[in-house]
């Protein structure tokens, strides 16, 4: 893949806050333009640094969120509870801060637009972010590859971009969006609260014998239960990329 | 303590080298798997970032930064191989 | 350093005399360069090797057999964090090498998983240095080092191994997993010992 292959050495560049978004209560979208932003690739995230005026620095990765576009980008930010730096991006952070980030990073978490093969995303809480990415960017690039995505989350209220996976859904051009709901259901579903499964990702994932390319990705626990059920259940691993965001979910 | 993904070493990484490291294959010293640094298993809590072979979980890469230093050990790597432009 | 982040303060409080560098924090973070061992105290065994190959070697019955103190002690990391009066029970390296016959400077403490530091055995003398197990009043977590860790807090804690097994005694220095990675080789916090050449 050409681009990943000559970066020039990565360094901490400079951004500033255009737009905030509220997406739910605990979550909120940050638009950032950065001069000089080369792009990035769908599934690719950023590193972010905040410093103390008296030096104290504290450093956290996301995922980017929007496609890919010269001199901007988004990033969805989960509020944890304690969050040293989620706090900070979601309560603190107004449009006309600096953000200082290094990136883009990663070639490998990445889901090229010239792909035909079906895929399959799967998210748990915050990691449906670069899943995201990678649903806006087969929109802009004209792509009809078709997308499964199954988003494990606690309840209704703490999932993310719900209104435009819905209208995305709705065009009926290639992308199926299937909901798991692990604590609490929203009125009238028909199943009970759990977590994914078998059975679930056979009904609303690909058979194996698609052969499709596989993102899994939200707090570790759960893409590591994810990776072995489809494992299991006959994928290739090889064909499975794992975006373990640590023990607490998010990324602080 | 769980690991993370060998991407997560992409931002660390991506300050020393001109390529994406992460894309790079390595062979393991301890038992000779290949695979993508990508895929080894990353301890990026400690003072300094370790990825561990995802076949036998020994050391492959270890790298600590000081404000104006990094120190890379690849001994647990017999060799990286880069992927580079075609030459035209 | 970086720009400035408007607003941004951390998690720290501040007021405390500490080492250059340090902030205080209140949680206990968990570091760790690979997965936590799973050891229990039936196969656990501690061995002190002399530079002569002499091995005193301890179960976890005879360990805990021996006198132990409760020590409260500040902690200092070298990623920038302190922790002031922490509570441990533990048994001294002053009663662990009583008997043990030895000519040696040097010691590496070394760990289930294959951590490994060293430091100078003066160190580790003097009611400087204990192999704790309890932390808090409890018996200490895993992931903190249980069943029981070095703890040497007057140098920076990656000196206190964690899932200590054996203190091997030698007349040659011998840097361990951080040292030989650009840590310093002895690591003072007061002096901002943090990496080789400070």
């Amino acid at each position: 893949m050409a681009r990943a292959a000559i970066l020039g050495r990565l360094t901490w560049q400079e951004g500033t806050v255009t737009a905030v978004r509220e997406e739910t209560s605990t979550a909120r979208t940050i638009a950032l333009n950065l001069p000089g932003w080369p792009g990035h690739l769908a599934g690719q995230h950023v590193d972010v640094r905040l410093t103390a005026e008296d030096g104290y620095s504290a450093q956290r990765s996301y995922s980017i969120a929007s496609p890919p576009d010269d001199g901007r980008l988004e990033l969805t930010v989960q509020r944890l509870p304690d969050g040293e730096v989620s706090s900070y991006l979601d309560d603190v952070l107004e449009v006309g801060y600096p953000l200082e980030l290094r990136g883009p990073i990663g070639g490998w978490f990445v889901w090229d637009p010239a792909s035909t093969a079906p895929v399959l995303l799967v998210a748990g809480g915050s990691g449906v972010v670069p899943l995201m990415a990678m649903i806006r960017t087969r929109e802009a690039a004209g792509s009809k590859a078709p997308f499964r995505l199954v988003y494990s989350v606690r309840s209704p209220d703490t999932a993310l971009y719900t209104e435009e996976l819905a209208e995305r859904q709705r065009r009926g051009d290639g992308l199926d969006v299937s909901y798991q709901y692990t604590r609490t259901t929203p009125p009238g579903w028909a199943a009970p609260p759990g977590r994914i499964n078998a059975e679930v990702l056979a009904s609303a994932g690909w058979p194996p014998d698609r052969h499709p390319a596989v993102f899994v990705c939200g707090p570790t626990p759960f893409v590591e239960a994810v990776a072995n059920l489809l494992v299991n259940t006959g994928h290739d691993p090889g064909a499975i990329k794992t975006e373990r965001f640590g023990p607490t979910g998010g990324q602080s | 303590m769980s690991h993370l993904d060998g991407n997560m070493l992409g931002g660390e990484l991506g300050e020393l080298f001109t390529m994406d490291v992460t894309m790079a294959v390595a062979q393991c010293a301890s038992c000779g798997t290949p695979g993508m640094i990508a895929q080894t298993m990353v301890y990026a809590d400690a003072p300094g970032m370790i990825a561990r072979c995802p076949s036998c979980g020994e050391i492959m890469l270890r790298l600590a930064r000081g404000p104006d230093r990094a120190w890379l050990d690849l001994r647990g790597v017999t060799y990286l191989q880069l992927p580079m432009p075609a030459e035209p | 350093m970086g720009i400035v982040s408007p607003g941004f303060h951390g998690r720290r409080q501040a007021g405390q005399k500490l080492p250059p560098g340090q902030y205080l924090v209140t949680d206990f973070p968990v570091l760790s360069a690979g997965p936590t061992p799973r050891v229990d105290t039936g196969s656990w065994e501690l061995r002190i090797k002399t530079e002569t190959g002499q091995v005193h070697s301890w179960d976890w019955t005879a360990f805990r057999a021996l006198p132990s103190e409760d020590i409260t002690v500040d902690i200092h990391c070298v990623t920038k964090w302190s922790k002031l009066q922490t509570g441990w029970q533990g048994v001294s390296l002053d009663t662990l090498l009583t008997g043990v016959d030895t000519g040696a400077g040097f010691a590496l403490a070394r760990s289930y998983g294959g951590y490994t530091t060293n430091l100078p055995l003066a160190d580790l003398r003097d009611g400087q240095a204990w192999i704790a197990y309890e932390f808090d009043g409890k018996a200490l977590a895993a992931e903190h080092g249980g069943p029981a860790r070095l703890l040497v807090p007057h140098l920076y804690f990656w000196k206190s191994a964690k899932w200590v097994t054996g203190i091997d005694l030698m007349t040659k220095d011998m840097p361990g997993f951080w040292e030989s990675l650009g840590y310093h080789n002895y690591g003072d916090p007061w002096r901002e010992q943090r990496y080789w050449g400070d």
